[in-house]
């Protein structure tokens, strides 16, 4: 079901050090990416509270990023790698809950990798245009 | 040391309560958290430092009006503690042990007393039964032994698909399942207390083709419950089915032994929404649910506790609208737990998941 005229709302969650530079710095660059997501900077990506993807996912976000350095680069040693494991852990309860794991990406972008990070939401806008509107949107009764 | 304690004139309460006096004798413990008698017939956990009122303990009594490991967490998480003897069925000590690692309790200062469990009933379930004057352990024993594939039907759920009703990582146990109650208990404590006590070392039962059958049948029971939750979560209804009816009350939460905080989230701040916020949310899905946000509650809860979950059943019992809170939590915390690689409880040593990690793993997830 690829409806044309549908606009994916992506929520991110970025970590100040890496990824919130990183789109930054591809806006300093001009570099040109869809104007589909809604950006939220944290101090680290292991400050990522599933409740916070939750409640987006559950208001209807069509997409929900997380973003941080990559493995060995977090600016505090380890909270990205937590961060990853909050997220296996959350991607399992969702699918055991009935909700699509697939709507919530995590991505290791660093604060040098502004092309990067328009590449990931070129990526992720089409891959949600694709999967098409999350059905949580219209459903009043989560 | 395998040792046995006489039960005499088939009175098998009177023989553990007079071992239970033995400990506060001795001077091995302090005190003891022990279930204790009520006048008014009920029973509920007490904290015992007089003998003479042990002649009220009923370790055996069917009931668990609440998990005992957040009890005996206020009782040894700082310092100083006295000595605790702590005799809990095999959910409350994995609990306990839960609570240990994320420093709301300490095993320093306590002794498990860890009684094999033949399952539990619902409070006025278990009142209304035992206001008959029956010993209703009696015959939850025999069945556990003798048909361990038919459950009462009338204990709680959690308990009917419960697959670990026995601790084996105590110092002390007291080993129902396998004694024949009338004229025996069996136990197991270190040699220098059996040596203190003048208990001597006797044969092993054959406790362990019991608790092996037990498991079996249970493990039978939990899969079948597993399945029927699963295609009710993973179909048309969904978790925002399953727990339509909730009304955010938090009693799941407030009995839950693993749920420590304080102040929880959905308790704080944080959900003091401004009057328009929920008119603007009505807007956005056309009406909102009220109360809202239910199931981002127990989705929550899931990713703070579920690997923690030690399937006590005390959010199934505790919720207003019966709603199968525990089963949820085990079926989902099943899956979390395996993936993972955790067992909630085994010991004391193995790090909560997600306070720790490894550098190469799931290298998939995050790309």
């Amino acid at each position: 079901m690829t409806d044309t005229t549908f606009e994916p709302r992506i929520i991110a969650f970025l970590c100040n050090w890496c990824t919130y530079t990183g789109a930054d710095l591809a806006g300093t660059s001009r570099l040109q990416y869809p104007p589909n997501v809604r950006i939220i900077r944290l101090m680290c990506s292991g400050a990522v509270d599933p409740i916070y993807v939750l409640k987006a996912d559950l208001a209807g976000a069509d997409g929900i990023l997380i973003g941080g350095c990559h493995p060995g680069d977090c600016h505090y040693q380890e909270g990205n790698y937590k961060a990853r494991r909050r997220v296996v852990a959350l991607k399992e309860i969702l699918k055991n809950a009935g909700f699509d794991d697939s709507r919530v990406w995590l991505r290791w972008i660093s604060a040098s990798e502004g092309s990067r990070f328009a590449d990931t939401i070129r990526e992720m806008t089409a891959a949600m245009k694709e999967l098409g509107p999350n059905p949580l949107k219209k459903e009043w009764a989560v | 040391m395998e040792t046995i304690i006489t039960v005499e004139n088939g009175n098998t309460l009177a023989a553990l309560q007079d071992f239970l006096k033995q400990l506060l004798e001795h001077g091995i413990v302090d005190a003891l958290i022990t279930p204790l008698r009520t006048p008014s017939g009920t029973v509920t956990p007490a904290l015992v430092t007089n003998t003479d009122l042990l002649n009220a303990a009923d370790p055996l009594a069917p009931v668990l009006p609440g998990n005992c490991a957040t009890l005996a967490g206020k009782l040894s998480a700082r310092e100083p503690r006295a000595r605790i003897g702590a005799v809990m069925r095999s959910c409350e000590i994995r609990a306990l042990v839960g609570l240990v690692k994320m420093q709301q309790a300490s095993l320093d200062s306590i002794t498990l007393i860890a009684v094999d469990c033949a399952g539990t009933y619902h409070v006025p379930v278990f009142q209304r039964m035992a206001q008959k004057g029956d010993a209703l352990w009696q015959e939850l024993y025999k069945n556990a032994v003798g048909q361990p594939g038919q459950p009462d039907e009338a204990l709680r759920a959690a308990c009917k698909i419960c697959e670990q009703p026995v601790y084996e990582n105590a110092a002390i146990k007291i080993k129902c399942l396998g004694s024949n109650l009338d004229s025996e208990i069996h136990l197991q404590l270190p040699d220098e207390l059996a040596a203190q006590l003048g208990l001597s070392q006797s044969a092993e039962n054959g406790r362990q083709t019991i608790v092996e059958n037990l498991v079996a049948a249970r493990t039978a029971a939990r899969d079948s419950a597993f399945a029927e939750i699963r295609t009710r979560l993973e179909g048309e209804e969904g978790i925002e089915g399953v727990f339509a009816a909730c009304i955010r009350c938090h009693n799941c939460m407030t009995v839950c032994p693993i749920c420590y905080c304080k102040v929880c989230v959905f308790k704080s701040p944080v959900f003091d929404h401004e009057p328009m916020q929920f008119v603007e949310w009505a807007k956005q899905k056309g009406a909102l649910r009220l109360p809202s946000d239910t199931t981002l509650f127990h989705l929550t809860r899931l990713n703070h506790m579920g690997l923690s979950c030690v399937g006590c059943g005390m959010c199934t019992e505790a919720c207003p609208a019966e709603l199968p809170v525990g089963m949820v939590f085990r079926a989902i915390g099943q899956r979390l737990q395996a993936t993972f690689e955790y067992a909630p409880g085994r010991n004391k040593e193995e790090q909560l998941p997600l306070i720790t990690f490894k550098a190469d793993e799931w290298t998939e997830v995050g790309e």
